[in-house]
């Protein structure tokens, strides 16, 4: 009978992983072959001109990342904190809601209301409103983290701190907050690889370049609406083009979950035994 | 984020002489008429006694009793706690401890505590200790590294650990980690030591150690301990306290009451017939 059920659980496991293997193996068999150091260092060339690369796209993504994470993270936290230490009062209650219809929220609603807030406005399309945009996205998935992380630090850290004369906030910000650090920065790197891979908040915030663009009041490229550029034009070497910063997406994503792990990691070691 | 302070209601009554452990000894901490509700559940009942400066007392009495919910109110550390209301007069080396004037973080500065389960910071072992001296305005880095060694050293740790002062505090076994929590409280200077159940979660070992440890800090401190072990308060204490129930049922000297208890409860207790 235990046996059904362990062959059952398996099989279920085995159907999860199947569309992750299929995704991979196609994004790798068709980007890898496009995939060259050219790629992140040179500009996308002209239709017909074979080669060039995305390292405009990719300086925009980390651009717009690095954005929504200044918007996010302070925000995200210090809410994260408040939630945490005032459980019950009705400002968390609301908040915490809050934040749970903003995580469900479509993204390309977020989009919208940054490009009715950050881009009619101004009657251009910038870097700035796309940051904003993926910021917002940010904001609702770091706050409950971080409120979560910080419930798990044992009450009896604060006891003592507080026993020793520390001030309520003295306790949170030298004691309760370190010890909850290695997760939170865990959680900002989940939610980092999260955004990373939004298209719709973008397509009508930053929109894209052609160009290299660092300035904030420009639009800017970004990996995944150059993917989408290229992925629904005609031509096959922007088809490449597109599976390539795809496969580069995946790695980055990868590489954020991995660091997310050695960040933990490194803070557990000097956390705990 | 101010510290939430809940003012009690101080009842007026007529100052009833408390019973006095040791009349001969100065007393520390003078209750009176203390009596304390958890929203409308009383957990402790009219509780007099004067506690001796010097000495070890010791509380016990079955779970629930109320026995920590005593300790706790000599640090005010139960203001924390949601629908908590305290009447009665505590006064601590002769000053009121609920007077409005009075700050609470001086107050815990003045009486440390130890908790049940060791609870190190997860931060090295020297600033463990320093945490408290930092929080008043520690003085010069020598100041604080000699505070540091001064603490470690009266907790009986300074030897184990004086090489690696910079590890993690967690890295200690869990005797180590309850004498570092000792040190981190002594090393504020308080007048009084608060421990509850520091032993509970120790060997026999480590537990011999900390009583040791007691009766060499009692020189300098008042201790005031809470225990599940009436061994312990036999070997330890000087004083004893019986709580059952929230009424404080017998104090006085520990080889009274554990010889000749005047109160049938506190025999039955002793003797192991309950608790």
């Amino acid at each position: 009978m235990s046996g059904i059920v362990v062959s059952f659980c398996a099989g279920s496991v085995l159907l999860a992983l199947i569309p992750l293997g299929f995704i991979l193996f196609f994004a790798l068999r068709q980007g890898l072959p496009a995939l060259g150091w050219a790629f992140f260092t040179q500009m996308p060339r002209p239709v017909g001109e074979p080669g060039g690369g995305m390292a405009n796209a990719i300086a925009g993504t980390l651009i717009l990342v690095g954005l929504a994470s200044l918007i996010a993270v302070p925000i995200g936290v210090v809410s994260g904190i408040y939630l945490s230490e005032y459980r019950k009062s009705l400002l968390s209650t609301a908040a915490r809601f809050s934040a749970d219809v903003l995580n469900g929220v479509p993204s390309i609603v977020i989009g919208l209301f940054a490009y009715s807030v950050a881009v009619l406005p101004f009657r251009r399309f910038t870097a700035a409103a796309g940051g904003l945009a993926l910021g917002i996205m940010m904001i609702p998935l770091i706050v409950r983290t971080t409120e979560e992380l910080l419930n798990l630090v044992p009450e009896t850290l604060r006891d003592g701190a507080l026993a020793l004369g520390a001030t309520r906030a003295r306790a949170v910000a030298t004691v309760i907050l370190p010890a909850a650090l290695p997760g939170i920065v865990t959680g900002v790197l989940v939610a980092l690889a999260r955004i990373a891979g939004e298209t719709a908040p973008l397509l009508f915030t930053a929109f894209n370049n052609r160009y290299w663009s660092a300035r904030l009041d420009q639009p800017i490229s970004s990996l995944t609406v150059q993917v989408y550029t290229y992925a629904i034009s005609p031509y096959d070497d922007w088809h490449r083009q597109a599976w390539a910063g795809a496969t580069v997406l995946i790695g980055a994503v990868l590489l954020c979950s991995l660091l997310a792990r050695l960040a933990t990691r490194r803070l557990e070691r000097m956390h705990r035994p | 984020m101010p510290e939430v302070r809940i003012r009690p209601a101080v009842k007026v009554s007529a100052p009833r002489p408390a019973p006095s452990a040791a009349s001969a000894d100065p007393s520390m901490i003078e209750i009176e008429d203390l009596t304390l509700h958890y929203g409308t559940k009383p957990a402790l009942k009219g509780i007099s006694m004067s506690i001796p400066k010097n000495k070890v007392t010791a509380f016990i009495g079955p779970s629930g009793c109320g026995k920590t919910t005593l300790l706790r109110c000599l640090n005010r550390m139960n203001d924390l706690i949601d629908g908590v209301r305290i009447e009665g007069r505590i006064r601590i080396g002769g000053r009121e401890i609920h007077d409005g004037s009075l700050d609470v973080i001086d107050l815990r500065k003045r009486v440390g505590m130890v908790f049940q389960k060791s609870n190190p910071f997860p931060k090295s072992i020297y600033d463990n200790v320093a945490y408290g001296p930092r929080i008043l305005g520690a003085g010069s880095r020598v100041d604080l590294d000699a505070t540091v060694e001064r603490s470690l050293g009266a907790a009986a740790l300074w030897d184990e650990v004086r090489d690696r002062l910079h590890e993690s505090a967690l890295r200690l076994s869990g005797g180590q980690q309850q004498r570092l929590c000792i040190a981190r409280a002594i090393a504020v200077e308080p007048e009084v030591l608060l421990m509850d159940e520091p032993c509970s979660a120790l060997d026999p070992i480590a537990t011999a150690r900390i009583e040791e440890l007691m009766e060499e800090l009692k020189a300098r401190y008042t201790i005031v301990v809470v225990t599940h072990n009436m061994q312990q308060a036999a070997r330890a204490s000087d004083v004893t306290g019986f709580l059952l129930l929230g009424e404080l049922v017998e104090f006085g000297e520990t080889a009274t009451i554990f010889t000749t208890p005047r109160d049938r409860r506190t025999e039955d207790y002793i003797t192991g017939r309950f608790g």
